[in-house]
C-alpha cells in the first residue's frame, strides 16, 4: 500500500494544451453519483458509529440514552455481563489469526514458487488452485461441515479415525484453519506469483554468475524482491482473519462452548440479534483499534528489515 | 526421494536421476495439489446427484451408484421455507445490479480524479483512499440503521447499494485512466467534443478490460457476501443464496443430497463465470496486490 503505482507525471502538468472543461462544474458532476454513495454509506456511518457507541442504543426501545464512554468501560469491567464473552471472542479471533496467518503466508509462497517454474500448463494449475476462492464462504461451509462430520464425513473415513472435528478442541480450530487455508490459499498464491514474475530475471542471472546456489538466490534475490508483496499479503491476511465469521457461523456454530465464536460473530449477534447496538458499536471500535496496533507493528517490522 | 536415488549412484552419473527427480517433483506436487483442491468440489457435485440414502454410505462412491435428481427436485419445487429458486433469482438480480452500480459510479468518479483538475481533488482522493483502510465491520451497526431508515431492511436494495460505496473500484479504474496518453483527449477536444462525449465515446470503449475485471470482481463479491445478508434479510422469500444455504443446512439437517444440491446451485454460476473470465479475475487480483 506504500506506492500509489503508476503516477503519470504529464497528467498533472498544467499546460496551454491541457483540455479545458466546458464548465467548472463538470468534474463535480462526474464525481456526484459516487460521492453520494460514499457520503451516505461510508462518511456518515463512520461518524454515526461513534455516536451510537456513546449511547445505550437498543434498537427495539424508544429511548436511547447518552451514556458517554460506559459501553467502552463496560468492556474493561470484569463484572459486566458482556466483557467476559467479548474478550473470549477476541481471544478466539486472535487464536485463529495466530494459527492461520503463518500458514497462509508460507504455503501460498511455496505454491507460487512451484507455479513460477517454467512448466507446461502452469496457467491451468494456477486457475485450478484459485477455484475454491471464487466460491463463497456459505458453500465452503456447508461442504466442509459435511466432509468433517465425525460419523459420515469423508475425512474421518479416509483417516480411519473418529476425530470430533467440529465439537472438540483442538480439532475445531484445526478444521477452521484448514478449511480457510484450503479456501484462500489460491488468492495469496496468485499475488505472490505476480510478485515473482515482476522480479528482474537479470538479477537471478547475475547471482548465478556470482556463484549463488538456488537457496542463496531465493534468500538474496527472491525474498528482497518480494518484500512489498509480502507486506501486502501479511496485511491482507491478518485483516481477513480478523474478519473471520462465516466459517465459524456455519461449520462449528461457535462450538465447543463459545470457543470458536469469533469477535465479529459476537459483535454481530450482540448488535443485530440482541439489538444492543451501542455495546456492539463500541466493541467494533475496540477490535478496529487492536487491528490498527497489529498493523503498526507489522509495518514497523517490515520497515526495520528493509534498512 | 531424490536424495536416496542420487546417493546410490556413483559420482559422475549423479546428476542424471537428480535432474529427473527435479523435473518430476514439481509435477507430482502440482497433481497432488490438484486433487486436494478439486476433490471436495467433486464430492459436493457427486453427492448432489445421489439418492439420499447413498450419500452417507461407505466406502464412498465418487461416481454415484444410482443417479438421482431427488436433491434438486426437492429444493426446486417451491417450499415456503427454503425457496432456493427464488434465492437464486434474488442473488442474480442483486449481484448484477450491484456490479452495474459500481461500474457507473466508479468509472465516472475515477475519470474525474484521473483526468480533470478541480478544487479539492487531491484531498478528496486522499479521503476516499484512506477509507480502504477502515475495516468493514465498523460500518455494521450504523449502516444497519441507515438502511433501516430508508426502509431497505429485508429488501434487495440493502444488498445492492451500500457495498457500492467502497473505494476499490474508484482506485482500480483511476490507475488505469492515469496510464492513458493525454493526447487521446486533446485531439477530441480540438474536434469540439465535450467531456461527456469523450468519456462515453473514447474512454469507456478503451477501458473494456479493466471494466470487465471490475464488473466480474464486484459480481463475485456480492454473490458470495454472507455476513451482511444474514442480518439484513429475514423473510424466506427475500434471501440471497448464501444466507439461504445456511438455512437449508438447518432445515434438511442430514439430507445431504439436498444440501449439496443447494451448494452446487450456488457454485455453478460463479464457476461458469470463472471459467470464462478467469484471466480478468486473476489479473484483477494480482494487480490489486502489486499496485496496492
Amino acid at each position: 500500500m506504500a506506492t500509489q503505482g503508476i503516477e503519470q507525471p504529464h497528467a498533472q502538468q498544467p499546460s496551454g494544451r491541457k483540455p479545458t472543461d466546458s464548465s467548472p462544474l463538470t468534474p463535480y458532476i462526474f464525481m456526484a453519483p459516487y460521492l453520494l454513495l460514499f457520503l451516505v454509506f461510508i462518511v456518515i456511518p463512520a461518524v454515526f458509529g461513534i455516536w451510537i457507541s456513546l449511547h445505550n442504543w437498543d434498537y427495539l426501545l424508544p429511548g436511547k440514552p447518552w451514556i458517554g464512554l460506559q459501553n467502552y468501560t463496560d468492556l474493561l469491567d470484569a463484572n459486566s455481563s458482556i466483557s467476559g464473552p467479548f474478550w473470549n471472542s477476541m481471544a478466539a479471533t486472535g487464536k485463529f489469526t495466530l494459527y492461520s496467518v503463518p500458514l497462509l503466508v508460507v504455503i501460498p509462497l511455496l505454491v507460487a514458487l512451484i507455479l513460477n517454474q517454467k512448466i507446461r500448463g502452469i496457467q491451468f494449475f494456477r486457475a485450478l488452485y484459485f477455484a475454491p476462492y471464487v466460491l463463497g464462504v456459505a458453500v465452503i461451509g456447508i461442504l466442509w461441515r459435511f466432509m468433517l462430520d465425525p460419523n459420515i464425513g469423508l475425512i474421518n473415513y479416509y483417516l480411519g479415525a473418529k476425530i470430533p472435528w467440529i465439537t472438540a478442541l483442538p480439532w475445531a480450530w484445526i478444521s477452521l484453519v484448514g478449511v480457510t487455508v484450503w479456501w484462500t490459499l489460491g488468492f495469496n498464491a496468485v499475488i505472490y506469483l505476480a510478485g515473482l514474475q515482476d522480479i528482474d530475471p537479470e538479477l537471478y542471472n547475475a547471482a548465478k554468475v556470482d556463484g549463488a546456489n538456488s537457496w542463496q538466490r531465493f534468500l538474496y534475490v527472491t525474498m528482497p524482491g518480494l518484500r512489498p508483496v509480502l507486506l501486502f499479503v501479511v496485511t491482507v491476511t491478518i485483516l481477513a482473519s480478523a474478519n473471520m465469521f462465516g466459517q465459524s457461523y456455519i461449520i462449528t456454530q461457535g462450538a465447543p462452548g463459545e470457543e470458536t465464536t469469533t469477535a465479529i460473530m459476537y459483535i454481530a449477534e450482540t448488535g443485530l440479534r440482541q439489538f444492543n447496538m451501542g455495546a456492539a458499536a463500541a466493541m467494533s471500535y475496540v477490535l478496529a483499534l487492536a487491528l490498527l496496533l497489529i498493523s503498526i507493528v507489522n509495518f514497523a517490522v517490515f520497515r526495520n528489515r528493509g534498512d | 526421494m531424490a536424495q536416496t536415488t542420487a546417493g546410490a549412484q556413483t559420482k559422475p552419473t549423479r546428476r542424471g536421476p537428480r535432474q529427473v527427480a527435479r523435473l518430476l517433483l514439481p509435477y507430482a506436487v502440482l497433481i497432488l495439489l490438484t486433487v486436494v483442491f478439486i476433490a471436495p468440489l467433486l464430492w459436493m457435485f457427486s453427492t448432489s446427484l445421489k439418492p439420499n440414502f447413498q450419500t452417507t454410505q461407505f466406502p464412498p462412491s465418487w461416481i454415484p451408484q444410482d443417479f438421482s435428481a431427488e436433491g434438486y427436485s426437492t429444493i426446486l419445487t417451491t417450499s415456503s421455507q427454503t425457496p432456493v429458486l427464488r434465492w437464486f433469482i434474488n442473488s442474480l438480480v442483486a449481484a448484477t445490479a450491484h456490479a452495474a452500480l459500481v461500474l457507473v459510479t466508479a468509472s465516472m468518479a475515477a475519470y474525474a480524479l484521473a483526468r480533470m483538475n478541480f478544487r479539492g481533488k487531491n484531498i478528496l482522493f486522499a479521503v476516499i483512499i484512506s477509507t480502504l483502510f477502515i475495516p468493514q465491520f465498523v460500518f455494521l451497526m450504523p449502516n444497519y440503521l441507515i438502511v433501516d431508515s430508508f426502509g431497505w431492511l429485508d429488501t434487495l436494495l440493502a444488498i445492492i447499494v451500500p457495498g457500492a460505496a467502497g473505494a476499490f473500484g474508484v482506485f482500480f479504474l483511476r490507475q488505469f485512466y492515469l496510464s492513458l496518453p493525454q493526447e487521446l483527449e486533446e485531439a477530441a477536444l480540438i474536434d469540439g467534443a465535450n467531456r461527456y462525449q469523450i468519456f462515453l465515446r473514447i474512454i469507456l470503449p478503451i477501458s473494456k478490460a479493466p471494466l470487465a475485471t471490475l464488473a466480474v470482481l464486484s459480481f463475485l463479491t456480492n454473490w458470495n457476501d454472507f455476513l451482511w445478508p444474514v442480518y439484513v434479510l429475514f423473510s424466506p422469500q427475500n434471501l440471497t443464496l448464501p444466507p439461504g444455504l445456511s438455512i437449508l443446512q438447518g432445515a434438511y439437517n442430514t439430507n445431504y443430497a439436498v444440501i449439496m444440491a443447494g451448494g452446487v446451485i450456488a457454485s455453478l454460476p460463479v464457476l461458469v463465470l470463472y471459467l470464462f473470465a478467469q484471466r480478468y479475475i486473476i489479473q484483477g487480483v494480482s494487480r490489486s496486490g502489486l499496485k496496492g
